[in-house]
Order: structure tokens, then sequence, then C-alpha cells
């Protein structure tokens, strides 16, 4: 029980308090960056691994940023990861970073992260940020590679980029789903997603 | 006819009531029967005024209006596909056996997905079943390619009733018009289907005679070029119009003939469940902003070279109008907003016609985006109002 309560900040935010559907932030890039697993997987990774580090650098240098300058430190210290990110992704993957273009890049202005630093970071020690961070970005990217699983599936046929609907179909008659592709399905799919979560936690109901 | 009524009130009624033994199947056994039987059921509590006239009669008032088009839509679809594959007319019944055969498939296929999907919901809601879905039932076959596949129609079915109609709290929630949100989910997801030149005829495997083209009059626009407006049947000839008005040319298969949807939207505004506001300033401002469109007409944008008449009498504009714009539960409430909602919808269904060359029809994308402002329109109508006699009070306390 003890250790539970150490990994609180991990676990929380998963699913009790999950950025993306509960607290319904980071949905844009959640809708852009979801039409391929692969770029959504991809995407998870970078946005935790900004998240984790950004709320570990800000939980270390807490007390000494003036409040009336904090934003600015703060947007310093994440644009500083993200270019991180974006230079080890055009490094080893450059066709992923390719596709999801300037959405690295805009990890920046993504809301899940100035609020894990906002709301956690400035207040609570490295080690728990850390893994506060860890579990925001889980949390986040759960919700993405659900989303994507049915997009591609749905819309391409494809998962991972292999091709899992059989060609049979097709000639049976079978077409993808081109709403699918289009955002407005993934909003739809991330709604869907928010009605199941919720008729099994109820005290989270409004 | 008593008799009958006593026993299955006596009978069988007890089975489906609380603790009965098909307690599950409560609310099919009451929509049947309130179906059948009017209930006896009187209010408690407060003055009530009551009119026969309750949303099942509304509702089979739309059915009727909509028959004359869905018979004739039936009878064309055989006269195209016979057109399309002999080039010859076998005659009226031939041809309305065939149509009838070709769409029977679509129609149960989207009663039995969404009344299956209504049903099942007011079980697990506790609600009697809502009969709003009678309309768009018969509505979606309607607006769609007569090739549309059944399996994808189901997935639209289901898709409009759950995501626009029940999440939002059933009959008289939804925020847009539940056929329309089906043929745009159809539209987008399925595109291939949903337009060209080979979906609107049904050729059932076999190959058209010499010179047919199965494409719509407005598809055939959107895809030439030059200011030549002529517009041409499946076998290549020019279409007058009288044939617009009639309605003999390839489309969605409801939504052809104009003197049908003008005997239905006659009955629809004898009986007082459409709007007029809503159809005359929808048609005005088509006809303005066809006008419009004519006057500039250019090269680039082929489908402003047509006629304003034309323009009005082709493809879903004026279905969309009559059957679509006036559902009461998406369009404006007040009486100002009507006529604001009625003539946008008809400015932009033209406006998307004629200059985006991507849709070759814009009369649903147009219905569409208004219900989602007719709320806006109305609490503008609304607070202009209040604002009026404001100042008027003012005026007369000083």
């Amino acid at each position: 029980m003890k250790n539970n309560k150490a990994l609180l900040p991990l676990l929380n935010p998963i699913s009790k308090d999950n950025p993306v559907i509960v607290q319904i932030l980071g949905i844009c890039s959640a809708l852009a960056v979801t039409a391929k697993m692969e770029p959504a997987i991809v995407m998870a990774i970078s946005v935790t691994a900004v998240v984790a580090f950004s709320n570990v650098i800000i939980s270390l240098i807490r007390k000494t940023i003036p409040s009336s300058i904090r934003i600015i430190v703060q947007l310093v210290v994440v644009a500083a990861l993200v270019v991180i990110v974006d230079q080890v992704l055009k490094a080893y993957n450059y066709e992923v970073s390719k596709a999801l273009s300037v959405f690295i890049g805009l990890i920046i202005t993504n809301c899940i992260i100035m609020g894990r630093l906002e709301a956690f970071a400035m207040t609570n020690n490295p080690w728990d940020s850390f893994l506060d961070g860890i579990g925001s970005g889980i949390g986040y990217g759960v919700i993405l590679i659900i989303v994507s699983f049915f997009r591609e599936l749905f819309g391409s046929g494809t998962l991972m980029g292999y091709q899992v609907v059989p060609q049979s179909w097709y000639d049976a008659g079978y077409s993808n789903n081109g709403l699918m592709i289009l955002p407005p399905m993934a909003l739809i799919v991330v709604g869907c997603i928010i009605w199941v979560h919720r008729s099994g936690n109820k005290n989270i109901q409004e | 006819m008593s008799t009958l009524k006593n026993k299955i009130d006596n009978k069988i009624k007890p089975l489906f009531e609380k603790g009965g033994k098909y307690e599950n199947l409560s609310s099919v056994f009451d929509a049947f029967y309130t179906f059948l039987y009017t209930p006896n059921k009187t209010s408690k509590s407060g003055v009530h005024i009551h009119d026969s006239n309750d949303s099942k009669r509304v509702m089979i008032m739309v059915v009727l209006s909509l028959m004359p088009c869905c018979l004739f839509g039936m009878w064309n679809v055989g006269y195209q596909h016979f057109l399309a594959a002999t080039g010859l007319n076998p005659g009226v019944w031939e041809c309305f056996i065939y149509g009838l055969f070709a769409v029977l498939p679509q129609i149960l296929t989207a009663y039995i997905v969404g009344l299956g999907i209504e049903f099942v919901i007011a079980q697990i809601r506790g609600h009697e079943v809502q009969e709003g879905f009678l309309v768009s039932g018969i509505l979606i076959p309607m607006i769609c390619p007569v090739d549309t596949p059944c399996w994808m129609l189901a997935i639209a079915v289901a898709f409009s009733v759950i995501f626009v109609k029940e999440v939002f709290g059933g009959t008289g929630y939804n925020f847009m018009n539940v056929a329309l949100a089906a043929r745009a989910f159809l539209f987008f997801s399925y595109p291939a289907k949903m337009s060209g030149d080979s979906v609107f005829v049904s050729l059932d495997k076999t190959v058209g005679v010499d010179g047919y083209s199965g494409a719509t009059p407005l598809g055939q626009l959107a895809s030439s070029t030059g200011t030549d407006a002529t517009v041409t049947g499946v076998l290549g000839d020019p279409l007058s119009l009288s044939d617009l008005f009639f309605g003999l040319y390839p489309g969605s298969w409801g939504e052809t003939s104009t003197l049908c949807i003008l005997i239905g939207a006659a009955i629809l505004l004898i009986s007082g469940i459409a709007s007029w506001r809503i159809i005359c300033s929808g048609l005005v401002g088509g006809f303005l902003m066809s006008v419009l469109a004519h006057n500039f007409a250019s090269p680039l944008y082929p489908v402003s070279n047509l006629e304003p008449v034309q323009q009005l009498m082709l493809g879903g504009f004026l279905f969309a109008i009559v059957f679509m714009a006036t559902d009461p539960v998406t369009a404006c409430r007040t009486n100002i907003g009507k006529y604001i909602y009625g003539f946008l919808i008809g400015v932009i269904a033209i406006l998307i016609r004629c200059y985006n060359t991507g849709y070759p029809e814009g009369a649903m994308l147009a219905v569409l985006l208004m219900n989602c402002f007719a709320p806006l329109i109305d609490w503008c109508v609304v607070n202009a109002n209040v604002r009026k006699r404001m100042k008027r009070a003012v005026e007369i306390t000083k």
C-alpha cells in the first residue's frame, strides 16, 4: 500500500485524471496526428519525454524562478526540449518526422505540458514531478494509440502500415471509410472513449 | 375491434408491464400498442389543451407527402435502368417493379437499423419509443444514389441516429437533420460510391448501351468546361425544361422530380406542418443567388452557366428546401429567424454548387450548416426584440 501511494503521481493521470479524456487537454494534436498509428506512437513518446524532463527541470529550479516570469522560463525549458526531440527524430526517423511536420514543434503549445508544469512541477519535488510527467505522457499516449488504432483500421485498412483487411473483403464490396481519415472522426472517437470511460467511472460524471 | 383491444389489454399487456414475463421488451410493446391504439392516458396536473395532431400523425403526414416523390423515384430508377441497359422504355409497370425491387432493400435497411437502435435505446433509458425515425428512415434512401450498398447505408444510419440524435437526447433534440447527417456521412466516407457517373443509374452488372452516361446533370456540368450549359440524359440527348420538371434524369432517386416535390410541398403546407416562410425565403435566396451566378458566369465555374430556373429544378435543391430545411426540430423557431434561415440555405446551396467544383451539389451542406446556426439566429432575433421593447419602455417612462 505504501508503495502504491508513492506511485500515485504516475498512476493517477493514466485513467482517473487522464489529460485527454478527463481534463480535455491536448485535443488538437490528438486530432491531428492520429490518422495512422506510427506517427501517433512517435508523438506519444515525444510528448512523454518532453513533459517528463521539463517537469524535472522546472521542479529542480522551482524555488529560484521569480513568479512574474515563470511562464517564460517554462516555455524556454519546453522549447529547448522540443528542439532536441525534433532533431533526434530528424536524425533517426526522418519519414515519421516528415509525417508529423509541424506537430512536433507544436508540442511547445500542448496544454498538457504547460498544465502539468503549472499545476504539479511548480509545487512538487523532482521525483514526483518526473513520475507525474511520465504518467501524463502515458495517459496522453494511450488515448492517441487507441484513437489511431481505430482510425487506421477503418480508414486505411492497415495497422502500423501493414495491410490487415484482406483483399477478398475489398473484392466483396468493402471499402475504407474516408471520414475516418478526416479530423472530425477523431473527435467522435475521442468522444466515444470519454463515453465508455465515464460510464465505468461514476465519480467523474457531471 | 374492441374485443381484440380488450384481449390485448387483459392478456398480453400485463406480460410486458413491470414484473411481467417480457419486461425487457416493454418499450417495444408500448411502441406498437400506441401505434395501433390511441392511449387513454390523460394529464394529471395543470391545464392542458390536447390536439389530435400528435407527433405520430405529423410524421405520417410527412411520409404521405413524400410518397409522390418516392413512387415516382422508383419508376424513374427503372426507367433510367432500361434506358441505359437497352435504350428502350418497356412500359410503366416494368419500370416501376424494377425500381421497387432496386430500392426496397435500402428502405428496409434504413428502417431496420434505425428503428432497431431506437428500440434498444428506448428500452435502456426506459422511455417510450419516439416516432421521429419514421420520416428519416424513408428520407435517407431517397437522397442516396440507387447503387449505394446496404451495409454502407446501415453504417450511416447507425452513425447519424446515435451521434446526431440519441446522444443529444433522442427525437426532438437532434441538432442537425438526421437524414442529411447520414447522407453527409456517406458522402465523406465513401466518396467513390456517392458521386461520379456510375452510381446514380442501377445497371445490375449489365453493360450499358453505346454512348450511355449515368452522370447527373450537375455532375456533368461540374466536370465540363466552357460556357455551354446543356445537360443530357443517360443516352446523350439534351434534357428539356419539362424533362427537368418531371424529373426524367439520373440522380439520387427521390429528389429528381420537381412536380412530385411540389405536390409534397402542397400537402405539407396545407396541413400546416412545414413553414411556408422557410420554403419561400429559401426559394428566393436560391433564385437570387442563381441570377447573380448566371450574370457573372465564367468558364471556370461551369455550373454558373445554368439558367436560374434550371438551377432551382436540378439536383436536390428543392427537395432539401421542402423536406429538410423545414424540419421543425432543426430549423429556426422565430418567424424572422425562419426568413433568415431559409434565405441563407438557398444562397449557400447555390453558392457551393456553383463555386466549389469539388461538390456538385451544395444543398446538403447548406442545410447542415444552417442547422448549426439556427439557434444563434433565434437568439439574435429574440434579443433584438427584447432590446426594442426595452427601448420603447424607456421612452414611455421618460
